[in-house]
């Protein structure tokens, strides 16, 4: 496939502003829950095949296949449970709010269809504890589905019954993650689990579980009423379909923006988000959130896509691009990432909670001109020695864009040291 | 950036280093007999409680309930969340001194959340923050705290003043903000998140609702 021509369909954002859009009223006359009438018309497995055919990757970092999910949980009659993440906590990531504030029910009526896909009868949205408007846009629009009859038992006749609870989380980015994220709903503390079992076989309550991201559920709708295989035509081989894209930091227009998956970074960065200010240039990018190992200028024409980004060797991850320009010395934007993670690590697995400790401890003693060269050598190492040695990925997100800081800005980190250290010197 | 809250012998545990006595046993549900709940608050969580297949599930959405009728999970809001929850006050407290949102500690009634994260700090963040707490110091009825994202890095840098909102914010924004959480009126109305549109100039709002019918959604 080669890359998407312009302009692409907007299947999120269309119209999102339009005033009443979070009623069942307005989103009803906008078309609002014909797909879910289309997908009770069909039988689970027909739905489960057309989530397939459109390739969705899930929208929320790890970007594991939407329809492979589902077909994971085991079929039967067990109890089944949905929880849509909306703990969209990654530094960067904005895009779930918008899409939770303002069309509601286009959430809920993504649930309701994957959960038919999935045979699935019980089902939450965790959504984070800061989110104190959206939650309560939630709870609006699911009494209204409910006494619309789109929620509850024998959902439009079909015999198929849900149940919905939005729950709000207090504040913990590791909720995020999935096995964080049951443990935290089960009423713990957010510690992440041991996986195997995945939550498709064994998740909340011990029962088989399907987490999907806010965006993710928000785009079922649209491919049951294009089609799978109409939907897998947006974007290219292996991304397929739009992506609502939270571009921050050193940009004239920051905010959220769809795009069709394969396009080139520099047409969002830039084209969009209208670039850096006053003719200062882009220094390094973040392409997936502060998680993902960063980019620099000569990157620019990266396609926004899964693979290429991976092939580049970072991440789409949620689709956050923060930008720094040229003003900002690397070391603050280390540090700044570093004290998050160590912040946030629940301290389960000693990699991450000493690792995360040691990273911020070395980026101080390199500012107060207390380092050598040799420091960068150690926190690159513990960096190494982070990934792949937890049970969750946490302590890998830090240790991924320092790693990559360390790599592509070394001169800098050392004349940082040297300055640091003759500044020292002289007082 | 702000430093981290240091506790005796520079722990940020507070009480450390207090003695433990080994022989005491560990607290034990409350009794409904002798811990009085206010009636509200039970209900409140009795029916959060009524909402999970699993009862225990209903625990942040409880301890945010008594966090807000005694303004932080102090040990008598625990006990009383216990006694209603059947579980003892220490898995409560274990929750609560996990999540950010619940307060340890005795805090002012309103809270102003700062994001100081990366997408805000580098829009001034950090600057606006300290600005903050100077002109809040000595207001006891305010918390202000420096906070990790937000989710709201399109109207950086911000803060959250009650759960609402609030961005982009610049020095000059703090005087009124401060009077109007003071004066118990809507904070910063005309920059607050949710009366703005989103970036995507190709999402504007539909046209009126004669023509908005033809184009349907797609």
């Amino acid at each position: 496939m080669s890359a998407p021509a312009a302009p692409s369909p907007l299947l999120l954002l269309d119209g999102i502003d339009e005033p009443g859009l979070r009623t069942l009223e307005v989103y009803e006359r906008r078309g609002g829950y014909e797909s879910l009438r289309r997908a009770l018309a069909m039988t689970p497995e027909e739905v489960l095949a057309q989530l397939q055919a459109s390739e969705l990757r899930g929208r929320g970092g790890a970007g594991f296949g939407m329809g492979t999910k589902i077909s994971f949980l085991p079929k039967g009659s067990m109890d089944k449970y949905l929880v849509c993440n909306a703990d969209e906590s990654e530094p960067g990531t904005f895009k779930d709010r918008e899409l939770m504030q303002k069309t509601p029910h286009l959430l809920l009526e993504g649930i309701v269809i994957a959960a038919y896909a999935g045979g699935i009868s019980c089902s939450f949205i965790y959504i984070r504890g800061e989110y104190v408007q959206q939650a309560d846009v939630l709870d609006v629009a699911l009494a209204e589905a409910r006494s619309a009859g789109y929620l509850g038992d024998d959902i439009l006749g079909s015999g198929h019954s849900l149940s919905l609870v939005v729950h709000r989380g207090a504040g913990a980015y590791i909720c995020g993650e999935e096995t964080g994220l049951l443990d935290s709903l089960e009423g713990k503390r957010g510690n992440p689990r041991l996986k195997p079992p995945f939550p498709a076989n064994q998740g909340l309550y011990k029962g088989p579980t399907l987490i999907n991201n806010v965006e993710t559920l928000c785009t079922v709708p649209a491919i049951i009423r294009m089609g799978g295989e109409e939907y897998a035509k947006l974007g290219v081989e292996r991304s397929t379909g739009t992506k609502v894209v939270s571009v921050s930091g050193h940009v004239c227009r920051p905010g959220n923006y769809e795009v069709e998956l394969g396009i080139p970074s520099r047409e969002i960065i830039y084209g969009l988000a209208g670039g850096p200010p006053d003719g200062r240039a882009v220094k390094c990018w973040f392409p997936g959130g502060s998680s993902s190992p960063v980019l620099t200028d000569a990157d620019l024409d990266i396609p926004y896509d899964f693979d290429s980004l991976a092939k580049a060797g970072t991440m789409l991850g949620s689709g956050a691009i923060i930008v720094v320009d040229d003003s900002t010395p690397i070391l603050d934007v280390a540090m700044k990432v570093a004290r998050f993670y160590r912040h946030e690590s629940c301290g389960k697995c000693t990699p991450c909670r000493e690792g995360t400790n040691w990273t911020v401890k070395m980026l101080e003693r390199i500012d107060a001109g207390e380092a050598t060269p040799m420091d960068l050598e150690i926190m690159a190492s513990v960096q190494e020695h982070i990934i792949g040695n937890c049970l969750c990925v946490l302590g890998d997100a830090m240790a991924m864009p320092i790693g990559s800081m360390i790599a592509k800005f070394r001169d800098e980190f050392e004349a940082h040291i040297e300055a640091a250290r003759s500044r020292t010197e002289a007082a | 950036m702000t430093a981290v809250r240091r506790f005796e012998g520079g722990s940020r545990v507070p009480g450390w280093d207090e003695a433990v006595d080994l022989e005491k046993d560990p607290a034990e549900v409350p009794d409904p007999a002798t811990t009085p709940v206010p009636e509200g608050l039970r209900e409140e969580i009795e029916s959060h409680m009524a909402d999970y297949p699993d009862p225990r599930s209903a625990t942040l959405p409880a301890l945010e309930a008594a966090q807000r009728v005694h303004g932080w999970c102090s040990p008598e809001a625990l006990e009383q969340v216990a006694c209603v929850m059947g579980l003892t006050p220490a898995d409560l407290e274990s929750v609560a001194s996990f999540y950010d949102m619940l307060e340890t500690v005795p805090v002012g009634a309103h809270s102003v959340y700062v994001c100081t994260n990366i997408s805000c700090s580098l829009r001034g963040a950090d600057e606006l923050y300290e600005q903050i707490r100077a002109a809040a110091a000595g207001d006891p009825d305010l918390n202000v705290r420096s906070f990790e994202c937000l989710g709201a890095c399109d109207i950086a840098p911000m803060a959250s003043v009650d759960g609402v909102y609030v961005g982009p914010l610049t020095g000059a924004d703090i005087p009124r903000m401060l009077g109007e959480i003071r004066g118990g009126e809507p904070v910063l109305v005309d920059k607050q998140l949710l009366r703005r549109a989103v970036a995507d100039p190709r999402a504007g709002a539909e046209p009126p609702p004669e023509t908005a019918t033809e184009q349907g959604q797609g």
